[in-house]
């Protein structure tokens, strides 16, 4: 139980202390797991954040659960989970009852126009990192018109796409083994 | 009573979801809540914006926050809770499920296939999300509903707003470690300069 509550509060620091998620939690993440605990070493690490992102989810959260279950079971994935989305739930949600109280105000109306126009930067930025990563060739960039496409001229369910994307590679991959498999036996 | 556990219910089914399929972590979650504000009067599209720079802005995994952002003015603090947990568990359960094939996972070639396809797809649904941001902030397509001229292009941009998108892109493709939050707070105080 004190071991639990040891890893409780090592990811709700880690959940205080990174802004933005993903890999600008790493450093903390070697300082809590990896110095201080030794809950696991540096390649387990990259290994859990290179399957974090291939599965859903907030790539954090998958992190946390990796560790904690590896260390405790089902219990230590709960703790774990639980200390680095507890930091977040106060923070924001204090925030967002802030500025519920001043959304009348003409000076925070102002600043979040100016933040919406730095917003859409970010959210560039985002897609041309993502981009570079993920877009390898022609069905890539095929795959990208036909969902962006449907993202914007209709009102379908992202689930749709992420499922129809999928079924897509399935397919591919069941084509290319064959296609191998043909290539061998003949 | 009934009706506000129905929204905290409706709101857990749609986190569940969200958790379940947004694939490569916190701006993924972004189109999820625009097709949820489409679909619920509990959510509002307009406010989508304020709580990307908010969940960017503070400590913690975006998605996370974008949750709690969301399920707290769905709801309250119940909702925040709500939306936040029905979110981080579908991940939970995958990864401790992966966690006993690490190795098989990562080297399978239907798992790599499957996200050879679903990373544009994922990619584009981000795009089709920051166009409509854009188009509730930088650019005014009701200018050019009466018919394009070149008076109506001219007034579809917000010139502040569309010099600001562009120093801010600029800025960040120049200072790559530079931290989103530092933008951010340049673009508040743009806003109250310029009284955007």
């Amino acid at each position: 139980m004190r071991e639990l509550f040891r890893m409780f509060l090592a990811f709700a620091r880690i959940g205080a202390f990174t802004f933005g998620g993903g890999y600008a939690m790493l450093p903390m993440l070697e300082r809590e797991v990896v110095e201080r605990y030794g809950w696991a070493t540096e390649s387990e690490i990259m290994d859990y954040f290179a399957v974090g992102q291939c599965t859903p989810g907030v790539i954090a959260v998958n992190v946390a659960t990796f560790i904690g279950y590896k260390r405790r079971g089902i219990p230590g994935a709960i703790f774990t989970t639980l200390g680095v989305i507890t930091p977040s739930i106060i923070i924001i949600t204090v925030i967002a009852a802030l500025i519920s109280g001043f959304i009348g105000n003409e000076y925070v109306a102002h600043a979040l126009a100016g933040i919406r126009a730095v917003v859409c930067a970010l959210i560039l930025n985002a897609v041309i990192k993502f981009w570079k990563s993920g877009v390898k060739d022609w069905i890539g960039i095929l795959i990208f018109a036909a969902a962006l496409a449907l993202s914007v001229l209709t009102s379908i369910s992202p689930i749709i796409i992420v499922v129809g994307a999928a079924l897509i590679g399935v397919a591919l991959t069941l084509a290319r083994g064959r296609g191998k498999g043909g290539a061998e036996n003949g | 009573m009934v009706e506000y556990l129905l929204t905290l219910l409706m709101l857990m089914w749609e986190f569940f979801k969200a958790g379940l399929f947004a694939i490569g972590g916190g701006l993924a979650t972004i189109p999820f809540i625009y097709d949820i504000a489409a679909r619920y009067s509990w959510l509002d599209a307009a406010i989508v914006p304020d709580m990307i720079a908010i969940g960017e802005s503070t400590p913690g995994p975006i998605g996370v926050n974008i949750a709690t952002y969301a399920g707290y003015n769905a709801a309250g603090i119940p909702g925040a809770v709500a939306a936040t947990l029905a979110l981080v568990f579908p991940s939970m359960v995958v990864i401790i499920l992966v966690s006993k094939v690490l190795k098989k996972f990562a080297e399978n070639r239907f798992v790599d296939g499957v996200f050879y396809t679903i990373r544009p797809a994922v990619t584009a649904m981000i795009a089709a999300a920051g166009w409509t941001v854009l188009s509730t902030s930088v650019v005014d397509l009701s200018a050019v509903s009466a018919g394009w001229s070149f008076d109506s292009f001219l007034a579809m941009f917000h010139p502040v707003a569309l010099v600001l998108f562009a120093a801010a892109f600029a800025v960040s493709k120049i200072w790559k470690k530079l931290h989103p939050i530092v933008l951010i707070a340049a673009g508040a105080a743009v806003g109250i300069i310029f009284k955007m």
